[in-house]
């Protein structure tokens, strides 16, 4: 549906998009994820046309974007300051962009209800703009962009400006929204957790170039890099050594947890010896209970830091052969006790809750 | 130089009045520049370049006299503008509550935006033989016999035109005091100083830079004024533009007054200029202190 | 303290004042003497305005001159201010300065220099050239209230219009144009007063055609005259505070329309 190749952008000296292709499915939602600065703002930007790469091309739907000016593009963009206009009410508002497309009174009349129903803004024809609520804003945004019925909607940072609660709501709205009318939504972020509630898939971005790009799932259980790896939810990063491989597989020394095999030949070019770091998620290891033997891998450690918070407990371990603390996360159900601060614990890992990286 | 949209959408958008300005003040000045250097005759301009014109006007007594009594009346006129403005900005910003300071700005810019003319021509009303302050002191019984002193002279130039840039004053140095942060009066009267102490250590030094700019905007303008002189001044009170404007007309020597125009402006850029540089110089050593 | 800042700022006030007061006092006067006592209330120095010669004539000039000031005037400031606050350029920051140097520069110089350089062409002196020399000194303060306007006005309120389909042009009347129209109103009256008050370079410029100041100026050597020139004043006073009201009054009511209001100064 929309196909970017080699994408690059400067500002004067400053590098600001380095050499971007992806590809964006029909139909699906996709996220541009980054910190600020990353670039991923001037991405979507560029894709809807106000800014323009200095090299490289945009195409939508097999067209070449290169020669079209936004307002001829088949995108319609929710900006992140919505760009509610103050002069006119809300079904002025919605209905703005209907006048360039030569739709007629009652026609746009029509169009604008059942637009503002779609986005649970029935009978909010007559409000002022200004006099409405950030939320309420937003709606008035997605609408005036949806009614134009665009190939792609584009959205910039669509609930950084919205409180926690609504944040959450607006996000399983938009989710559904885009469901229903089958259309590619494109969403910028650098809320992380936003990403993975709303996509189909994740492109992470830094400093100008794309890291990653895959499904939630995928990134936050298999991170490409350390980097993408820390970037959602925290993640214990621990040194480690290749220790042997063969065609059926590798041995990797994790410095504190032990030796692990892993079928994958995840590094042909490596040599043994080499280092990596393994990527271990505090929820994926357990502490494990006097009579429990049924994990893959078992290792002893001392608990040195308990930090309890409500649903879970995180706890701080110190295993032997490592100065680094490992963060191991539990959940609090009723049958577990709360370990203490100096309680020697067996914690319970296995191959799945390692993920091997290169140190970058 | 990356040309990218924004660039030349907005280099094109200031080429028009960038040029007007070009062609209407750059262009003329120039000219004018050029002219100084040429000598008229009666109708006749000599093209010759010649410095007589600048000769003349730095060194006759006449035009001497002239700027500098144009440079002492407006040195008297900006001091004391400034020091009337003064309270009044600081009734406006720390007195006035914030719902009414637009209210007030309107206030003391209307009188600036009436007819000029008029205003002086007023002043010449009240200040007359037989005009108000007279005729009111007289029949307060304060004085038997109009005052003669208050009209045709420098006194009367001065008066007027405190009066007529007082607003012009007051402006700038409400604007710096507006932009004082509140809380460092808050954190002063926390550390120990008294209402006076607060104004004399953190308001006055925070305001200088409106005073600084009420000071220029004051004194640039009022050294050339032509209606105040002319209308009030008398033969005693006449002012640079004055004679420049006489060059122009009556004694069909435009390029006198060409040199006398640029001399004056020299002068004034000059005063300017080492009037910012003390400015500096006294403000680095407060930060620094 | 604050009893003696309430006392000094209200003689402060009237002293401003004053002599714009003492205006409508003695243009109601029955006495071609200005001084008091009062002598009683007429109404024939406004009267005596219509039969003036030339006075007539003078305010037609004054009001074509004003009027084309002021559109022209805003006209530029509107692109300068445009420029000024929403590109970046080289050369920005000098060619800005440049244009609002008039502001700065005592009128007399601006007059007898632009009044070298028509000469100098051989161009003749009339209504248009004092056009010119007015719309030279308001364009820096039509572009002081203007960059306001275009400071408040969110970029991405014409990126979203593009977005949705319309073209630089139409985006600017639907969208650009009805957010500045406060600037652009007070803009306009401000450059209308200016002009129709402006004295020194009308009176370099103007050829046979005078303005209504340079008119006032004639008759001022006239002490017979000093009543008459007194209701004149009047009439401009009224008008001119009423020019200004109003345009505060448009800014007011449009700022509280686009919800930008409950802000001192503004």
């Amino acid at each position: 549906m929309i196909k970017l190749e080699k994408i690059q952008k400067y500002y004067g000296q400053y590098h600001a998009l380095r050499d971007i292709s992806c590809d964006m499915v029909e139909g699906e939602f996709f996220s541009l994820l980054g910190p600020s600065g990353s670039g991923k703002t001037t991405l979507l930007r560029t894709i809807a046309g106000f800014e323009h790469p200095d090299s490289g091309d945009v195409s939508i739907d097999g067209q070449s974007m290169a020669k079209v000016p936004p307002n001829k593009r088949p995108t319609n963009m929710v900006f992140q300051s919505y760009a509610i206009f103050p002069h006119m009410n809300v079904a002025e508002n919605v209905a703005y962009g209907l006048r360039s497309k030569a739709v007629n009174k009652t026609d746009q009349l029509k169009l604008v209800r059942d637009t503002l129903a779609k986005v649970d803004l029935a009978g909010y024809e007559d409000r002022a703009a200004h006099a409405m609520s950030g939320g309420q804003r937003q709606r008035v945004a997605l609408a005036r962009a949806l009614i134009l019925k665009p190939k792609v909607l584009l959205l910039d940072e669509p609930l950084s400006a919205l409180d926690r609660k609504l944040r959450e709501e607006m996000q399983s709205e938009l989710r559904r929204l885009q469901r229903n009318l089958g259309i590619t939504f494109v969403l910028v972020t650098h809320d992380q957790e936003e990403a993975l509630t709303m996509s189909d898939r994740v492109a992470v971005m830094f400093e100008g170039r794309i890291a990653q790009v895959d499904t939630p799932e995928t990134l936050y259980r298999r991170p490409a890099s350390k980097r993408v790896a820390e970037f959602f939810g925290s993640m214990n990063v621990l040194p480690a050594k290749l220790i042997d491989k063969s065609i059926h597989g590798q041995t990797v020394g994790i410095d504190g947890l032990g030796h692990i095999e892993v079928p994958e030949n995840q590094f042909p070019e490596i040599a043994l010896e080499s280092n990596l770091c393994a990527g271990v998620r505090p929820e994926s290891m357990t502490i494990l209970e006097e009579d429990d033997n049924t994990a893959e891998k078992q290792t002893d450690g001392v608990i040195t830091d308990v930090e309890y918070r409500g649903e879970m407990t995180y706890y701080d371990v110190r295993f032997e052969g490592t100065e680094q603390l490992v963060c191991v996360s539990m959940r609090n159900t009723t049958a577990r006790r709360i370990k203490q601060v100096g309680d020697a614990v067996r914690i319970g890992w296995g191959r799945d809750s390692v993920v091997l990286l290169v140190d970058q | 130089m990356n040309m990218n949209e924004n660039t030349a959408r907005g280099l094109s958008q200031i080429s028009l009045p960038f040029l007007f300005t070009m062609l209407l003040l750059a262009a003329p000045i120039v000219l004018l520049f050029a002219m100084s250097f040429w000598t008229q005759d009666f109708l006749t301009i000599d093209h010759t370049l010649s410095l007589s014109n600048y000769k003349q006007a730095w060194s006759e007594p006449i035009y001497q006299t002239l700027m500098l009594r144009s440079l002492k009346i407006s040195m008297i006129v900006t001091a004391l503008t400034v020091c009337l403005a003064y309270p009044a900005a600081y009734y406006m910003s720390f007195v006035v509550p914030n719902h009414r300071k637009a209210l007030w700005v309107f206030l003391i810019t209307i009188p600036f935006w009436t007819s000029y003319l008029m205003r002086i021509y007023l002043w010449k009303v009240i200040l007359g033989y037989n005009g108000v302050v007279n005729g009111s002191l007289i029949d307060l019984g304060l004085i038997a016999e109009p005052l003669e002193f208050i009209l045709y002279n420098q006194l009367a130039v001065v008066v007027t035109l405190s009066h007529a840039w007082l607003p012009f004053a007051v402006l700038p140095i409400f604007v710096a005091m507006e932009k004082i942060d509140r809380s460092y009066l808050e954190a002063a009267q926390d550390l120990g100083d008294s209402a006076f102490w607060r104004f004399l250590r953190v308001t006055l030094p925070l305001s200088m830079t409106g005073v600084i700019a009420a000071t220029l905007i004051v004194f640039v303008p009022t050294i050339g004024d032509y209606v105040t002189p002319k209308l009030v001044g008398g033969p005693d009170g006449l002012m640079i533009a004055n004679m420049i404007e006489l060059q122009f007309k009556k004694a069909n020597n435009a390029p006198l007054g060409a040199a006398l125009a640029l001399s004056a402006m020299l002068l004034v850029a000059a005063v300017a200029a080492i009037f910012l540089w003390l400015n500096r110089r006294y403000l680095q050593t407060e930060t620094r202190a | 303290m604050n009893i003696a800042l309430r006392i000094y700022i209200l003689v402060f006030v009237l002293f401003l004042y004053a002599p714009t007061l003492l205006l409508p006092l003695f243009a109601f006067n029955d006495s071609s003497i200005i001084a008091f006592p009062l002598s009683g209330f007429t109404l024939e120095w406004f009267s005596a305005l219509w039969q003036e010669n030339g006075l007539q004539s003078a305010a037609v000039n004054s009001l074509i001159i004003a009027t084309a000031s002021s559109i022209l005037a805003t006209t530029l400031a509107m692109l300068a201010s445009s420029a000024s606050v929403r590109h970046d350029f080289p050369g920005k920051a000098p060619m800005m300065g440049i244009i609002m140097v008039p502001m700065f520069l005592p009128e007399i110089i601006i007059g007898v220099s632009l009044l070298t350089m028509l000469v100098l062409a051989g161009l003749p002196l009339s209504i248009y050239t004092i056009i010119l020399g007015h719309t030279l000194i308001c364009v820096p303060f039509c572009i002081a209230i203007l960059r306001s306007s275009f400071q408040h006005l969110d970029p991405s309120m014409e990126e979203a219009s593009l977005d949705l389909g319309e073209t630089r042009a139409t985006t600017f009347r639907r969208i650009t144009l009805p957010l500045i129209v406060p600037g652009v109103v007070s803009s306009l009256l401000i450059a209308f007063t200016i002009s129709l008050d402006e004295f020194v370079i009308a009176f370099f410029l103007s050829g046979t055609e005078p303005t209504l100041p340079v008119y006032i100026w004639s008759q001022l050597r006239f002490p017979k005259k000093t009543p008459i020139i007194m209701a004149l004043g009047t009439v401009l006073l009224v008008v001119s505070v009423c020019l200004l009201s109003f345009s505060e009054l448009v800014k007011r009511r449009n700022l509280r329309r686009l919800g930008l209001d409950h802000r001192p100064g503004v």
